[in-house]
């Protein structure tokens, strides 16, 4: 399922939709990494636009898009709301209460009735690992994944790839140009929970990083160095020589039972301290995909550490990498020039 | 409907407990009175197996949907309902009913709920459920987590001489988990357990009845650590035994890739090298017992995200199918497959069924072994299609059935 690390250089794509061959974007599992790449590539553009002091775009005029969101988000949905509205697209917002939505009949009922209104792309959150998959099944346009249980995040990890690339060309780190190879990337946190890590894993091993995951045992899911991650759980030693450290927070909302013995031993063990991050290489950057627990995971001096952090970084780059998605997945709707429906693999 | 004619099955193989033999079989008011070189009498009704396998009709330990047409296509002529009913099967009265429930084509023989409403607390009447029909105590979908409770209810089923049928899973370890726990569970996102959670809860299960002195059946072993368990516990005399269902030795996890919601299932299916050892134990005369576990489901219980699915799958019609590419593979023999499917399961739940013998009752399947055809969940005769073998192309059909001598017509 991982996608084989063969660098393409940036702007070499196979032509025309075959770029990207896919109708939807489920997971960053299915995706080659030629095909990450250029969903990066395509997503400078729309860095470069939402850096203008006018923001605004028309190719997507005409287009419905709804954000069906069946579990919390703040950030995610206001992103993926301002990525739709800055092209041109008509954004609707459909939050749904997850508890008037346990039953399946009514999920698929519920993809079947956005389907009937013509929606033109779909994006869908979802707290049942598999449940994004299964109303892609059901309609006929694009489905984009924002976040489906503890499977996938694919925009997240797309996001995150985005903003260590700005980063790191900012840091003159040329190297790192092409994509990742060499780069060290230590992710902390609740791996067992996390669909962030999870698409963070596939996504930056796909682009040639060395990606280490560290938790507690109890945090930790089996089989992880099978995605291609090494697993700690010192984070010292998950620290040392990191060029990236990514922090997760705890996801006490999907814990049944206890998984550590308080926030307090979990800073202990697990936050990131000043003195911590001098283990890791030296200027690493810093990466949370928030919400943050400041004190808990990471203290409040590091996260707003000027040069190092590129928190705030990941929110700018996540409209602009979800306008890049959108952009992408509809133009076989839109007629694109080389774009044809039913190409995908 | 009571057989009126005497019949004899002529011009098949007999499946007999020690292997297949050309032969004829003679049934008389529902029982098997001849078995062997017989020629017809007067009055009898011939009934050419044109070469078939003449074999018991399969006896199904453990199924929770009483599903005739589907019991029927897969030969199976006796069923042991679990008790994970609505309401649960822990009165007597309830028990009764469903003893007559597929009367006179199918016997169905529920089993007792071991606890009231399967809480796992307080002990069901036991004795007046077995008076009532029940052929056994079975501890439902879940294990029971208190072993004060699970020994006080090995002691008094030994007592009542009923088998106690449990699910052996440690729950404080499986929590929510619907898969188990491995590159397939982490790469989808699925709350998992490690396959552990077998092996604790069957050395407790065997503990308890080697103290009780007590028949345990374990309905579902599924992982190469409690097959090992088993196997100590039959070496030293421990009156247990180990059942299976074809899923857990024809897929391993990879058949949940994609959110397959007809591969979920309870315990859920393991990685490979278990399925190999369940496959060993088969083979070596661990497992004792093949059941369909049929529990039809419709798409109000499948069409969901993986986790909030319902697990179980119809089993009923591949039943015979999947356990004779284990007689294809050279794993087990024809006489040693039905041991599987019926002499074994009766002789647990003590009806005198599931063997070609003078005396038994006349259950009876004709079957081609060989002949194909491919599973197809839209035109399954169960009430859902819920099949993880959907497309697989099989070898093995009935050709005819017959309760108490009498022929099935569906």
């Amino acid at each position: 399922m991982t996608a084989t690390p063969t660098p393409t250089p940036a702007g070499r794509y196979p032509a025309g939709g075959q770029a990207f061959p896919h109708r939807d974007l489920t997971g960053i599992g299915h995706l080659e990494t030629h095909e990450i790449m250029f969903l990066l590539d395509e997503a400078e553009q729309w860095v470069a636009l939402n850096r203008q002091p006018s923001k605004h775009t028309d190719v997507l005029s005409g287009l419905t898009i709804i954000n069906a969101f069946f579990e919390n988000s703040t950030r995610t949905l206001l992103s993926f709301e301002i990525a739709g509205k800055r092209l041109g697209a008509d954004v609707v917002n459909m939050q749904a209460a997850q508890s008037s939505l346990k039953k399946g009949e009514t999920l698929i009922d519920t993809a079947v009735t956005l389907n009937a209104m013509r929606a033109d792309a779909i994006v869908i959150r979802h707290a049942s690992s598999g449940a994004v998959q299964l109303i892609a099944d059901k309609v006929d346009c694009p489905v984009l994944n924002a976040g489906d249980g503890q499977h996938e995040h694919p925009t997240q990890a797309l996001l995150d790839a985005l903003a260590l690339r700005y980063a790191l060309k900012e840091k003159g780190r040329s190297e790192f140009a092409e994509g990742f190879w060499g780069l060290k990337v230590t992710i902390c946190g609740d791996i067992l929970h996390s669909r962030v890590a999870r698409s963070n894993i596939l996504c930056l091993t796909a682009l040639g990083a060395e990606v280490r995951v560290c938790a507690p045992p109890a945090l930790m899911p089996d089989g992880i160095e099978t995605m291609g991650a090494a697993a700690f759980t010192d984070f010292d030693s998950a620290l040392d020589g990191a060029d990236v450290v990514m922090m997760l927070r705890l996801q006490n909302e999907r814990m049944s039972g206890q998984f550590i013995p308080s926030p307090r031993e979990y800073r202990h063990l697990y936050g990131l301290t000043a003195g911590r991050l001098e283990r890791a290489a030296p200027q690493a950057l810093i990466m949370h995909p928030g919400p943050m627990n400041r004190g808990v995971e990471i203290d409040s001096d590091i996260a707003d550490l000027a040069d190092s952090s590129i928190i705030t970084r990941q929110v700018e780059m996540g409209v602009a990498i979800r306008m890049a998605c959108l952009e992408v997945l509809t133009r076989r709707a839109r007629g694109v020039d080389g774009w044809s429906a039913g190409e995908w693999a | 409907m009571k057989q009126t004619v005497p019949r004899l099955f002529t011009n098949g193989m007999l499946v007999h407990t020690g292997g297949v033999r050309e032969g004829a079989l003679r049934c008389v008011d529902g029982r098997i009175t001849g078995v062997g070189e017989l020629e017809p009498e007067a009055g009898d009704e011939v009934v050419d197996a044109k070469g078939a396998l003449i074999a018991p009709g399969l006896v199904d330990l453990g199924v929770f949907a009483v599903d005739k047409p589907a019991f029927h296509f897969g030969g199976i002529t006796r069923a042991a309902l679990m008790p994970d009913q609505s309401p649960p099967l822990d009165h007597p009265a309830r028990i009764q009913f469903l003893a007559y429930s597929g009367k006179p084509d199918l016997w169905v023989h529920p089993m007792a709920a071991a606890t009231m409403r399967l809480e796992g607390a307080d002990m069901a009447e036991l004795a007046l459920m077995r008076d009532a029909g029940a052929k056994a105590v079975a501890t439902g979908r879940q294990w029971i987590a208190d072993s004060g409770v699970m020994l006080r209810l090995l002691r008094y089923a030994a007592m009542l001489d009923m088998v106690v049928v449990s699910h052996a899973e440690d729950a404080g370890i499986t929590g929510n988990a619907v898969a188990t726990a491995g590159e397939m569970a982490t790469r989808m996102g699925l709350p998992s357990a490690p396959a552990e959670a077998e092996p604790l809860a069957v050395a407790r299960d065997i503990a308890l009845a080697e103290l009780a002195n007590a028949r345990l059946h374990i309905r579902q072993v599924t992982t190469a650590a409690a097959l090992d368990l088993v196997r100590a516990a039959k070496a030293r005399g421990v009156a247990v035994t180990a059942g299976v269902t074809p899923a857990h030795f024809m897929l391993s996890d990879l058949a949940t890739m994609d959110f397959r919601t007809f591969a979920r299932l309870s315990p859920p299916l393991r990685g490979e090298a278990d399925r190999q050892a369940v496959i060993a134990a088969i083979a070596d005369g661990t497992i004792d017992v093949i059941s369909s576990g049929h529990d039809p489901r419709g798409p109000e219980d499948k069409r969901l995200p993986f986790a909030d699915a319902e697990p179980g799958m119809a089993g009923a019609e591949t039943l015979l199918a999947m356990v004779l590419t284990l007689v294809r593979d050279d794993v087990i023999d024809m006489a040693r497959a039905f041991s599987l499917l019926a002499a074994k399961p009766a002789q647990l739940l003590g009806v005198e069924a599931g063997i070609l013998a003078e005396g038994a009752e006349a259950d009876i399947a004709l079957i081609d072994p060989e002949k194909p055809w491919i599973v197809d969940k839209a035109r399954m005769e169960a009430s859902a299609g819920n099949t993880p073998f959907d497309k697989q192309p099989v070898q093995g059909r009935v050709l005819a059935l017959f309760k108490g001598g009498v022929p099935v017509h569906d």
